[in-house]
Parts: structure tokens; sequence; C-alpha cells
């Protein structure tokens, strides 16, 4: 097969797995999967995954469809103890699965994530719609254990697997015009129940500056612990901005847009007053309405006392520079 | 009854030895603090539906449950303050009371709790006794901290606030109940007068 005038070759074993051969792929998935055998394919694996489950007797919240991936050591970790498989894989924001912590571990393990595409648009010279195994391909899985600190003042220490988004941008050669760069989650009440009431703007958009973008602590995650993505997690790709909060590390990512003008993401749409575009983790800038000086730390000692937050999450160092000169108080 | 309403704690206590089918998640004490204030708003929107049903079914036992209903609510929001107070702030007074200052939804809640405190107190049967009438105007306030507290709770969501607005929805239900008791009453009062009057003004005539 050819595309963009380079020959490689795919096959395709679709519930184990894409491999490829080529180092730069891109190519449309219209061009793998008609429409029609896209939808028949993905009732069949739903069904496939149903009578598996059925014969295996396993419960229905298994841990599904979560794959070994094969890593390497990355930078940046923290020395911290991680928190728990189960806690991570348990208390999550994902309003797009319900509002309750718990509602997405219940509500998305149905959620299906292959085939997926990301659609990559705006001001760069290689648009065009890729496959999440095209995305992937020409990257080492990196291990990073990264601090992770939630809106709402409590956080965790999470071994995530991925890539630097900015080795991701640089594929798509970005033009001058590029200033900023917008994401989009995927859009499918169907499947995920929390859209069907307008709790956010849907779809789910976050935004960075493409310095923020490029920064090597920047990670595009499709794993944890080593493994796949569990989908109450943002399978099967998601954004990890450390030194921010959590919301601004948007999840199943469905299109990456190269803007001139900053773009406005959901939580700032929805609460203005509240949440602002750059949502950089500060223990001397406090929500409206509670103090984020101190944060509840998940995990081993559940009554411990609150500790002390960083300043940008303890990753000042990394990325203090990228806000010279930038009021923080009132671009919180 | 006073067993059943001790359910929400026992089941608390479960949760924090970690009994299977009890645990707390991920967040212990957060939800410790979310349960029981939200069984203390129970509590409170529980005794303020003890008149309206008393009166719309004539079912009088009922009243005797509205002293022990109080003072669950009581209990339970004691319980959420001191969870707050203790393992979320260590007992740290001056965080404490920043927070009580500079945080509008925890200052509705303390000041819905500090009203609670006399209404406790005097609820035995020789304070209701002693107050006599100054009773039951002493204990009208109960209207107000019901509204702090749902106030209290609306202000603390994030976003969701589906929860809240069904307390509102409850609250204005059993306060709307009251409103339109005391117009009728007054109402019937001034037609009663109303007719007096034209009552001795034909008198007058004649």
């Amino acid at each position: 097969m050819k595309v963009y005038g380079r020959e490689f070759s795919v096959e395709v074993f679709s519930s184990i797995g894409v491999v490829m051969k080529n180092n730069i792929i891109q190519i449309k998935p219209s061009e793998i999967t008609s429409e029609g055998n896209y939808l028949k394919r993905r009732e069949l694996l739903v069904a496939s995954g149903f009578a598996l489950a059925a014969m295996a007797g396993l419960p229905r919240l298994s841990a599904a469809a979560v794959k070994d991936l094969k890593t390497i050591p990355g930078t940046f970790s923290s020395s911290e103890t991680p928190t728990s498989w189960e806690d991570i894989t348990t208390y999550n924001n994902f309003y797009e699965f319900g509002t309750g912590k718990e509602d997405p571990y219940q509500n998305a393990q149905d959620f299906v994530t292959d085939p997926w595409t990301v659609k990559i648009s705006g001001e760069c010279d290689k648009p065009g719609n890729y496959s999440f195994a095209d995305i992937i391909k020409p990257h080492a899985l990196e291990d990073r254990v990264y601090r992770h600190r939630c809106v709402e003042a409590w956080s965790m220490v999470v071994p995530w697997v991925g890539f630097p988004l900015g080795d991701l941008i640089k594929r798509f050669e970005p033009n001058s015009n590029a200033k900023f760069v917008k994401f989009k989650t995927l859009y499918d009440p169907m499947q995920m129940p929390g859209q069907k009431w307008r709790s956010l703007e849907w779809p789910y958009v976050e935004g960075l500056t493409m310095a923020e973008a490029m920064n090597p602590l920047t990670l595009m995650a499709v794993g944890v612990y080593g493994k796949s993505l569990p989908n109450q997690n943002g399978a099967p790709l998601r954004l990890v901005i450390p030194w921010k909060y959590g919301f601004k590390g948007i999840k199943s990512v469905v299109e990456i847009e190269f803007t001139k003008r900053q773009p406005r993401n959901s939580w700032q749409i929805s609460v203005p007053s509240e949440y602002g575009f750059y949502a950089n983790v500060n223990p001397k800038v406090d929500h409206p309405r509670w103090s984020q000086a101190r944060e509840r730390r998940i995990g081993a000692r559940p009554f411990a006392e609150k500790q002390e937050t960083l300043m940008f999450n303890g990753y000042e160092e990394q990325v203090a520079s990228l806000y010279d000169g930038l009021d923080l108080r009132r671009n919180y | 009854m006073f067993l059943v309403c001790l359910v929400p704690l026992v089941t608390v206590v479960l949760g924090v030895f970690n009994l299977p089918g009890f645990g707390l998640g991920a967040n212990p004490v957060e939800e410790l603090i979310h349960r029981m204030g939200l069984w203390g708003l129970r509590f409170l929107l529980i005794t303020l539906a003890i008149t309206p049903l008393r009166k719309l079914s004539g079912w009088n036992w009922t009243l005797r449950l509205r002293r022990m209903f109080g003072l669950f609510a009581f209990f339970y929001i004691c319980l959420h303050f001191l969870v707050y107070a203790g393992l979320d702030q260590r007992f740290n007074v001056s965080r404490i009371i920043e927070d009580v200052l500079e945080r509008p939804y925890i200052t509705l809640g303390m000041t819905g709790l500090l009203l609670l405190i006399p209404l406790a107190i005097t609820s035995t049967n020789a304070m209701m006794r002693r107050l006599g009438r100054r009773w039951q105007k002493l204990h009208r306030l109960v209207y107000v901290i019901a509204i702090l507290g749902v106030w209290h709770f609306f202000w603390q969501v994030k976003l969701d606030i589906r929860e809240p607005l069904i307390f509102v929805a409850i609250l204005t239900v059993l306060l709307g109940f009251r409103v339109v008791v005391s117009w009728r009453k007054s109402r019937q009062r001034r037609l009663l007068t109303q007719g007096n009057r034209s009552n001795d003004h034909t008198a007058n005539a004649r």
C-alpha cells in the first residue's frame, strides 16, 4: 500500500493489536477499514468480548482489555512511592462517564478504543487522520513516575507510560502560525453516558501554548503501571502535564489542532471565575472556594495529614521560565 | 427507630475498619465528611417533614419522633464538623478559623452548626416547660439552619448540582407548606374579624 509516497505493509490483528513495518506511517483508517466494516467489526468485538467474559466467568468489572506494554525507563521520574493500581483506576474524574469518583470505573468498562483515530488539523503541514497505531509507532514508550495534583486538592503519584508530546507534534510540522495546541475528547453519548446531559460542554476541550506542549515534561500517555491505559483513565491516549491541575490532562483524545488563538478549555467555559487556561499548580493562588496550599495524598496512609502543595507541583525547575513576567494570580 | 437512625454511623465505622462492602474509597477523609454532612442534612429535613406529615395525615404519634430526629441531625452534623476539624485540619485552630472566615460555604455551615447548639440544649422537657412560648420562637431557628445547611451543601459542589438541587426542592416544599399554612391562618383571622365587623355594622343599622 502506498501512502504519501511511502511504501509499507500493514497487518491488522484487530483484537491482539496492530503490527506495522516502517518508521513514519501516515495512514487514514478509512483506507484500512470501510465505515460499514468498521461498525460491523466494532459490534463483533463487543460481542466477542462479552462471550469471552461469559466463558471465563469473569466479573463484568474486570480490568477490561489492558495489555502489557514494552517500555524503557524514562526521565523526570519521581522517587516517591506510586499510588496503588486500585486507587489510580477507581478514583477518577472523567465526567464523560459520570461525575462521581467511581463512576468512570463503573461505566467505562465497555468503552471501545480500538479502532481509534486522531484527527490532526490546523496550522501544520501534515494534517490528516491518524490511527492510534500510527500515532505511537515511532515513539519509544517511557515509564515516567509523575506527581498528579487535582484542582480538588488531592494528589497521587502515577507511573505513566508515554512519550513526549513534543516529539509527536514535530511529526505534524506545525507552521509559524501555530501558537497554541487544542485537544478534543471523543464525543459519543451512546458510549459516554455522562455526555447525555450538559454538566460540561461536550466535547471536552483543552489547550496548551506551543511552548507548554513542546516542554519535555509534557507527556502523551498511553499506559500506566506498564500496561495500556484502562478506559477510566483516558484510553487509549491522554495528555499528562504534571505541573498543571489534573483537568488539563485531557483524556481519550480524538483531535489535535494547531491554532493561532488561545483556545478556551471546557472548565474555563463552564466556570471562568474558578478555572482558567493555565491552571498551573500554585499553592499561593487559592481556588475561589477552597485553599490550594495543601493536598491530600491518596493512598497508603488514608488518614494521614495533608501535605504542602509545591509550586508548579514540584516541577518549578523545568517550567518556571515558561511563565516569566506572567501574573500567575490573574492567569490562574 | 433509634437504632435505625444509628445505621449510617455503623456503616461508617465498618468502613473505617475497611470491612468488605463498606469501604470508604480512595479518599476516606472526604468520604467521611460528605457522608456525615449528608446524613445531618437528611435528618434535618426529616425533622422538618414531621409537622406537615402530621397535619396532612393526622398521625399525631409522629410528633414524638421529632425531637429524636432533630437530635440525630445535630449528632451527625457534629460528627461532620469533628471529622473536618480533626482528620482534615488536625485541630489546627488558626487554619479552621481562616477557613470559616475566608470560605463562604464554610462560613454558612459553621453558622448553621452554632445556631443548632441552643436548640439541642433546649430540647429537654424541662427546658420546654421553662421557656414556654419562647421555646417555639427559639426553635423556629431551625428554618434558618436548614436553609444555611442546604446552601452550604450547594456551594461546595464543584459542578454537578443535581444532588443539592434535590435538597433545595424538598426544603422548598417543606418551608412552602408552612408559608401556606400561616397565610391561610392569617386570612382566616382577617375574614373572621371582618365578618365580626360587618355583623356589628348590620346590628347597628338596625
